[in-house]
This record gives structure tokens, sequence and C-alpha cells, in this order.
């Protein structure tokens, strides 16, 4: 069991823990948390895939590294979007709760300002 | 012997993992995440990802780390109602369930990995003469898949467009973040003073030796958004109004000067960025220099948030 | 020669990892948040500092160690701010310590 695959079935795991999270917390911020864990997950996988491809002079598939830097900036851009949401929310409703009971008398009363 | 600490960094991971999931105070949790992602970092580490472990030390437990606590903090009185909605004992073991059995499935692909792999280091290595630059990385990102930097560059700067257009009426165009309101002769003041000098000339440095070693432009932009956002913090000055021109033209020059150069290869070079031949070094130097300040002023935006007050409120 | 400079990295890292245990227990056994500040801050900076100093020799060229003693000045500036900061906020009414 060398490096790679540990660290390959430690990533599974991870997506695991995450995608539960993700469906059971009802925080939402605990939701985009869980969101980072899965899809930290999902980049050690595309890691592994790139050490395997080491060669060449180089100590991994450079390709896949350099999408996986991609994705962290992209990722962070999506969790920036996602709390800044969430924050709006509070400060709409003074409640972070995404139940549809919570959501009810709002027409009316946001009618004159946004 | 690397496998021990392999074996010591997952169980750690894992450990941390769990910890954000079933910490009672979300605070707590968020406290958890940012050590989970320095220890992402070793593990990027182990596997020989120099240039991804900066990133993810600087942007994935860094910044979001910042971005959480500072959304925890505010979030604090919805603890209690976010308690009293969990989902009940079924919908938890289903949701188990699911989640052991996606687990599972890529833990199967993981052990089921051809063997050898696939790698396309033999191609990069042949053609990364032709790039100027010495850090394969550096020349996939900018040369060989120059469109993803750039694509991932408009997709930040769409991102907050986003934070902004969350913005109140009242506050449209304005500045975001509370009002300072801390002292700017407090040892926090101190440091947003002797820091940042030092983090320009640490950023800047960690874009020029990206062409050749670990480094580049993203992870450089995080130390100067940082910088800026710590003089933000300490009150020394204030958030820009995001209605300046200063502001919109720091933000889209750096992908303007990009999509240039991108149409200017489309025109000489036959592609849509490519470069001709032997000026690739020079019009790579160019995009980084004019993508770091775009970079640094988007990333710190994105982490102040919308736009709510304006100037003349009391 | 090598293999002096090699059993003092191990000696030094050693030592330093030992500061970080000990800070670590402060942490989890002192009473209240100023002195676990105290036991942190205090304890933490000489492991990290005992670290560099142990891996100085196993650095190629004077830069990258001047670039480990950067780091190591960075770590005491922000921690020594950080802590100096939670003690004043707690000073002034903060959480219950």
């Amino acid at each position: 069991m060398n490096t790679p695959t540990l660290l390959g079935l430690c990533a599974a795991v991870l997506v695991g823990l995450g995608l539960y999270g993700l469906i059971v917390s009802p925080h939402p911020l605990r939701k985009i948390m869980a969101f980072n864990v899965m899809g930290n997950g999902i980049f050690l996988v595309c890691a592994v895939i790139a050490r395997r491809g080491a060669g060449a002079g180089m100590g991994g598939d450079p390709v896949p590294q350099a999408l996986l830097i991609t994705a962290l900036v992209v990722a962070f851009a999506a969790s920036a979007l996602a709390v800044a949401l969430v924050l709006r929310l509070f400060e709409e409703t003074g409640s972070t709760s995404l139940s549809a009971q919570a959501a009810g008398p709002q027409p009316a009363a946001a009618e004159g300002e946004v | 012997m690397t496998e021990a600490l392999t074996l010591a960094l997952v169980g750690l991971l894992m450990a941390l993992a769990v910890w954000t999931l079933v910490a009672r105070d979300t605070f707590a949790a968020v406290s958890g995440f940012v050590p989970y992602g320095l220890l992402l970092t070793l593990a990027w580490l182990q596997l020989r990802a120099v240039d991804v472990a900066m990133t993810e030390a600087a942007i994935g437990a860094g910044l979001t780390g910042v971005l959480l606590i500072a959304a925890a903090a505010r979030l604090r009185p919805t603890e209690a109602p976010a308690w009293a909605e969990r989902p009940g004992l079924p919908t938890r073991v289903l949701a188990a369930i699911v989640s052991a059995a996606v687990a599972a499935g890529i833990g199967a692909c993981v052990l089921l990995l051809p063997d050898p792999a696939p790698t396309l280091a033999p191609a990069v290595a042949q053609n990364i003469a032709s790039t100027g630059v010495g850090n394969p990385i550096t020349a996939v990102l900018m040369s060989f898949r120059a469109m993803d930097t750039l694509l991932e560059a408009v997709v930040l700067l769409l991102g907050l467009i986003g934070v902004w257009s969350l913005a109140p009426d009242r506050a449209w165009g304005g500045r975001p973040g509370p009002a300072p309101t801390e002292d700017p002769n407090s040892i926090l003041g101190y440091l947003a003073r002797v820091l940042p000098p030092i983090g320009i000339v640490v950023g800047v440095y960690i874009l020029w030796v990206g062409a050749d070693l670990p480094g580049g432009k993203f992870q450089g932009a995080t130390v100067l958004a940082a910088m800026w956002l710590l003089v933000m913090m300490a009150g020394i000055s204030d958030a820009p109004a995001v209605d300046r021109t200063w502001v919109r033209l720091a933000l889209a020059g750096g992908p303007a000067v990009f999509i240039a150069i991108g149409l200017l290869g489309a025109g000489v070079a036959g592609a849509f960025l490519g470069y001709p031949e032997g000026l690739a070094k020079p019009l790579i130097v160019v995009v980084e220099a004019a993508l770091l300040p775009s970079l640094a002023v988007t990333l710190a935006l994105l982490l102040t948030g919308p736009p709510r007050r304006k100037d003349g409120d009391t | 020669m090598k293999g002096i400079l090699d059993i003092f990295t191990i000696v030094a890292v050693a030592a330093g990892a030992f500061f970080f245990l000990a800070g670590t227990v402060g942490l989890l056994r002192f009473p209240d948040t100023f002195t676990r500040l105290h036991a942190l801050t205090k304890a933490d900076n000489l492991g990290l500092g005992l670290v560099v100093i142990g891996l100085l020799p196993q650095m190629d060229g004077v830069m990258a160690g001047l670039k480990l003693i950067l780091v190591w000045l960075m770590v005491l500036l922000a921690s020594a701010t950080v802590s100096q900061i939670i003690a004043r906020a707690l000073r002034r009414g903060g959480p219950e310590p």
C-alpha cells in the first residue's frame, strides 16, 4: 500500500464524509464547509492520478496539477459567493433556515425595500 | 518511512474532517477547518505537487478560512435554531448509506487505476523549451492550457460580480464591510504597517520565481490580497467604494490584457492564445504581470463582501 | 561532516518538537485563556526557532537559510500580535476565559 494509494483511499473517505455533512447539516455554513471537504477529497484523487503519472524527470504529471490549481481557486470563488448569499439571507430574514416555513410571509414585507 | 508519515497524515485528516462535521458550535467547526487545510498542504507535498501545496496553503486554508471564520462570527445567533432543524434518524441513515456507497465507489476507482499510468509528462517535457519557462506547471498553465487560466480569471471576476449583486439597493456601488472601528494606532495597526512592505516583496517574488521554480501568480496574488485585507482590517485604510473607476480598471485590466494577447495570437500565430515564435516568454511575463494586481484586488474584494454603506451615510 | 550535521538536525528538530508538545500540553491543561496564550506563544515560538536552526545545515546556499529565518521572524511577529489582540479583547470584557 504505497503513499498515493493510501491518500487516494483517504480521499474517498473524505468525499463520503463531505457528502454526508452536505446532506445532513441544517446550517448553510456547515453545508458550505462540508462541500469544501468533499471538493478537497476529489482534488486529492486528481493529485493521486497526477503522482502516478510521474516521468520524464518530473515528480508528477504537470497537467492534472495545473488543473488542480485552477480547481482550488474556482472552489474558493464558489465558496465566497455561497457565503455572501448566506449572509444576505441572514440580513434579510434574521435566520439562516432553508426550510419552506421560514420563507413564508416574505413578499408583502419586502415590497418597499430590497 | 514515508508510509508511516502518510498514515499519520491520513489519520489526522480524517479526524479533523469528522470534527468539522460533528462539532456542536459552528465556530469550533470552522476552527477545525483551517488546520485541516494546512494538513492537506502536507498531503499535496507527499504527492510531489509543490505548486498545488502553495495554492492550498494560501487559498484553500488561508483565504477560505478567513471567509468562514468571519461568516461564523456573524452567524452566531443562528446556531440554536439551526440545531433544532436537524433531520431525523431515517434521513441520516439514508444519507450515511449513500455517502458510504459513493466513498466505496471512489475507493474502488482508486484501487483499479490502470498500471502503468497514462501520463502527459513526456509530452510536456518535449515541448517545454518552446515556452521559455522552466517550471512545467507554469508552462502548462500559461501556454499549453492558457485557455483554462483565462477562463479561471474570468470566473473569479464573475464570482465577484455575483457577490456585488447581493448589495441592498440603497448601498449600490458603495463600500463593502462595516465602517472601520479599529484604532489605527493599536498593535494591529502596527502590524499592518510593518508587514505589508515585506508581504508585497514576497508576493512579487513568488510571481517572479514561478517561471522556473514552484510559485506563480495565484499564490503571489493571495499574499498581496492578504496584505491589503490586513490594512483594511486594522482601520488604516477604508474599503474602496466599488463604483470607483480605479477599482473597475484594476479588476478588468488583467483579463483584458490576457484576451488582447489571445486575439493577437489568433492573428499572428494562427490560434487564439497561440504565442508567436520566440515571443512566448515575454508575452507570458506581460500577462502574469497584468494578472497579478487584478487577481489580488479580486481576491480581496471577494472576501470583503457586497457593498453595505455609501459615503454620506450616518 | 555530513553525519555530524545530520545528528545536529535530528537533535534540534526533536527538541523543537518537544517544545511544541509542551505548548500543546499547556493549551490543554492550563486553567484559563491568559495562561494558555502564554504557553502557546512562548513554547511554540521557541519550538519553531529550534526546528529552523535544526534545518539550517540541510539547506543548500545562504539564501535558502535566510528565507527560513525570515519565515521564523514572520511567525514570531504574527503570533505575538495575535496573542496581544486576544488578551486585550478578553480584558475588555469578551467571553469568559
